[in-house]
């Protein structure tokens, strides 16, 4: 396992101490006398990265199949429509194919590498997923510094591009790892600048607190209404996770026309899979940060209606004073957890829309975009946030 | 020596003018060669360009051609006359009517048979429809090459109509030898010249959103705007033809200037106006303005199409010729143009049942020749947005 699943590992493992792990303390009450200590954390946490692969899985399935239905309508015509229901099996008739396919690797390819870089780019990204939570009172990890842990994860991912790059001794695989990593370097700044705008109301960069805050106002009091300059920090922000997660129109690392796949050339089968799983999951990820510390997280009208109905407690501590299941606080959880969902599709959506209708940017101007626009306006939006923070506070107190 | 490139940057000379300014590139290390092609999804084909590149630099290019050769000129001095007419659908296979027509001319050139109205004027609507057809591919995969991909299916959904119309009349999708020495292969189905009227209104109204969508797309004007620049001076030198050298701001469509068939009488009749580049998003004869030529000529090809409906007369679709065809000897050269530029045939006969010479001036071929002096200095991107907006057919500059 690399270092990113350790840590992955790790942080979930610190949920022990702050009794919050209900997984694993169940686990502990049913086979604690059987079994050491360490056995049940390590076997919470392999069920654990367990989950976090079949979600990633479930939700890179659903978005190359909802990418080629949206790429077909927006193309006037209906994509996949034979497996299954407008050809909903699709995504896992092509993953029988690609698991089928030969394993290829180049004669004069670095073999180790070569196999390495996909299950590493794999591997950060299933670490930065983690840090999502799926309902105010399900999570794999709480982690208090979330939004610095999936940014430092996805762009360990482009530590994995330029290693497949590099190793698939080819000009065009190290053309596409090279504008990979200029381009990531270019825009992790202003991502992370324009992170900080919210980050800064909320106070905390603790991803499940940061939605908890935005409850009001009957769950519209979004981060996103909050202040004046979270909107131009939103368009920023989104700027910059097309670059990060090299969506069009920034795809330069794998544009298809100038450099056959970039980075992925010579990437066949169940390898290629890993660089495509990774490609939607930090889609994913990114819309799921914006929709977290912009447009309010799990909060909205429905979510505060059904929080007021079924009541918000997942876990009360019963007569006994042993930790229990408050069965009827599900639905307010299910509702939080598909609100959240929505949102981050809804971004991921936009994503694809852009895509299937913007031209490809050029290099120099991928580059003077990130540096010379994007940059300043981020830290422009920052340092304008804080003193409206700090005039807020100062005039009202 | 094959794989040497020939005209390379010398190390002083690389500045680049970028949106940034001036950049001096100035550490140095040995450039690196890059096949480009021939398998290579920008190339068109299987096109080679052996690059030098100094990063994302290109310093000098050198295209290699010849992978699709198919000896087309020669077999047209061992087969038939009209034998040879379907080879000539396959040398520029986005306008095969258009290569048609040209052979067919110079054939008639020698002939001096009398070429019916109506069929004049089912050539004309062919010829343009299938020009209309052929910047759509030209212009849909252009956008395919700067990285836009749905504007090309919006493309290919007219294209689809235009070939169904082509169906209607000849049976064929893509190769028709319909344009026949002497006229056309038969005359039109029933309800064909209607369909092709109601083609032209919904053409007229899909054709903004190409515009829309991406001539004026601000990403595809920053991508294509003073990249790959070719002055008057150069298109002249050259020897480009078609939207090339009108992309390069000059006045030049043998359709008005050496008029064929009855080209002159539309042009006098002023039914069309040949779109010629002002350099209004950059520098005279940029990527942009080749693409702007392109997509308004379509526009123009309906007006001409529009003009032959309004003028179809009746009448028999093909002139008398004899069952085994011996052209008079002679020699004769008709150039049309295509809608990649002038398409030359040049046939001599002894008289015979087969041509002693037939040479072909292929335009994709001659404006190729451009790339070698265009390419260096741009960067990756830009090499395949210059490469794309040459817009050449392999099957035209191998024959």
């Amino acid at each position: 396992m690399t270092p990113a699943l350790a840590l992955a590992q790790q942080s979930a493992a610190v949920e022990v101490g702050s009794g919050s792990n209900a997984f694993l303390e169940g686990l502990v009450a049913a086979l604690g006398a059987y079994l050491p200590m360490w056995a049940l954390w390590l076997g919470a946490a392999v069920t654990g990265v367990a989950i976090v692969m079949g979600l990633i899985s479930l939700i890179a399935m659903f978005s190359v199949w909802l990418e080629r239905k949206v790429a077909g309508h927006i193309q006037c015509r209906y994509g996949p429509m034979y497996v299954g229901w407008h050809g909903w099996l699709q995504s896992i008739a092509d993953g029988v194919k690609l698991l089928l396919k030969e394993d290829m690797i180049p004669r004069d390819a670095d073999r180790v590498l070569f196999m390495l870089a996909p299950a590493l780019v794999l591997a950060a990204i299933v670490a930065a997923m983690a840090a999502y939570p799926l309902a105010p009172g399900v999570f794999f990890a709480d982690i208090d510094l979330g939004v610095f842990f999936v940014i430092a994860m996805s762009s360990m991912t482009t530590i994995g591009v330029v290693m497949a790059g590099w190793a698939s001794n080819s000009k065009w695989t190290v053309f596409g790892a090279m504008r990979e990593a200029a381009q990531v370097v270019a825009y992790e700044i202003p991502l992370g600048v324009a992170l900080l705008v919210p980050v800064m109301v909320a106070g905390t960069l603790n991803m499940r607190e940061a939605s908890e805050m935005q409850s009001g106002w009957y769950g519209m009091g979004w981060f996103m209404f909050k202040n004046p300059f979270m909107l131009p920090a939103f368009v920023l922000y989104f700027i910059a996770a097309l670059a990060e997660t090299k969506r069009a129109p920034f795809d330069l690392p794998e544009a298809e026309s100038e450099l056959v796949a970039g980075f992925m050339t010579e990437y066949s089968g169940i390898r290629w899979s890993f660089f495509f799983m990774e490609e939607y999951a930090a889609m994913f990820l990114m819309s799921a940060l914006a929709a977290v510390f912009f447009l309010g997280g799990f909060e909205s009208p429905l979510t505060w209606a059904a929080g007021e109905f079924f009541g918000r407690e997942l876990f009360v501590k019963g007569a006994s004073g042993a930790t229990e299941l408050n069965l009827q606080a599900i639905p307010y959880h299910a509702v939080a957890g598909l609100t959240l969902l929505v949102k981050s599709f809804a971004g991921i959506f936009l994503m694809m829309w852009l895509r299937w209708t913007l031209p490809r940017v050029r290099v120099d101007q991928v580059m003077t975009m990130g540096y010379k626009y994007l940059t300043p306006l981020a830290l422009v939006c920052a340092i304008g946030a804080a003193l409206w923070e700090a005039g807020k506070q100062a005039l009202l107190g | 020596m094959a794989n040497e490139v020939t005209k390379t940057m010398p190390p002083s000379t690389r500045l680049r003018q970028t949106d940034v300014g001036e950049v001096t590139v100035d550490i140095r290390t040995p450039d690196l060669e890059i096949n480009f092609g021939p398998q290579h999804p920008a190339t068109h084909g299987v096109m080679r360009v052996l690059m030098r590149t100094d990063g994302e630099l290109v310093t000098g290019a050198q295209p290699h051609l010849g992978y699709l050769h198919r000896c087309a000129e020669k077999i047209g001095e061992n087969v038939e006359w009209l034998q040879y007419l379907p080879y000539t659908d396959r040398y520029d296979y986005l306008a095969s009517m258009n290569n048609n027509l040209g052979y067919s001319l110079a054939v008639e050139a020698l002939l001096g048979v009398e070429i019916p109205r109506r069929a004049t004027l089912i050539r004309i609507i062919c010829a343009e429809l299938n020009r209309i057809g052929s910047h759509l591919v030209a212009f849909g995969t252009y956008g395919l090459d700067i990285g836009a991909f749905t504007p090309f299916l919006y493309c290919f959904r007219e294209r689809e109509w235009m070939m169904a119309l082509f169906e209607k009349i000849c049976g064929a999708r893509l190769t028709y030898s319909y344009i026949r020495i002497g006229g056309v292969f038969n005359d039109a189905p029933p309800g064909w010249f209607e369909e092709v009227a109601r083609f032209c209104d919904v053409f007229e109204q899909k054709w903004p959103e190409y515009v829309d969508l991406l001539l004026v797309n601000q990403i595809y004007v920053k991508r294509t705007a003073n990249v790959g620049v070719i002055s008057r001076e150069m298109a002249l030198d050259f020897g480009l033809t078609g939207t090339m050298v009108r992309g390069s701001g000059i006045d030049w469509d043998l359709r008005r200037d050496m008029p064929y068939m009855c080209y002159g009488e539309i042009w006098r009749d002023g039914a069309f106006k040949i779109p010629v580049a002002k350099g209004e998003m950059g520098a005279l004869g940029d990527c942009w303005d080749r693409s702007w030529v392109r997509v308004m000529e379509m526009m123009e090809s309906i007006k001409i199409v529009r003009w032959c409906l309004d003028h179809m007369v009746d009448g028999p679709v093909i002139g008398e010729l004899p069952k085994t065809l011996k052209v008079p000897a002679g020699e004769a050269y008709v150039g049309i143009e295509n809608p990649r530029g002038e398409l030359g045939h040049y046939v001599v006969s002894d008289g015979g049942k087969v041509s002693v010479r037939t040479r072909v001036r292929g335009p994709s071929f001659c404006n190729l020749a451009v790339l070698e002096d265009i390419l260096p200095g741009a960067l990756v991107g830009d090499a395949i947005a210059i490469i794309g907006s040459t817009d050449i057919v392999v099957g035209e500059t191998d024959r």
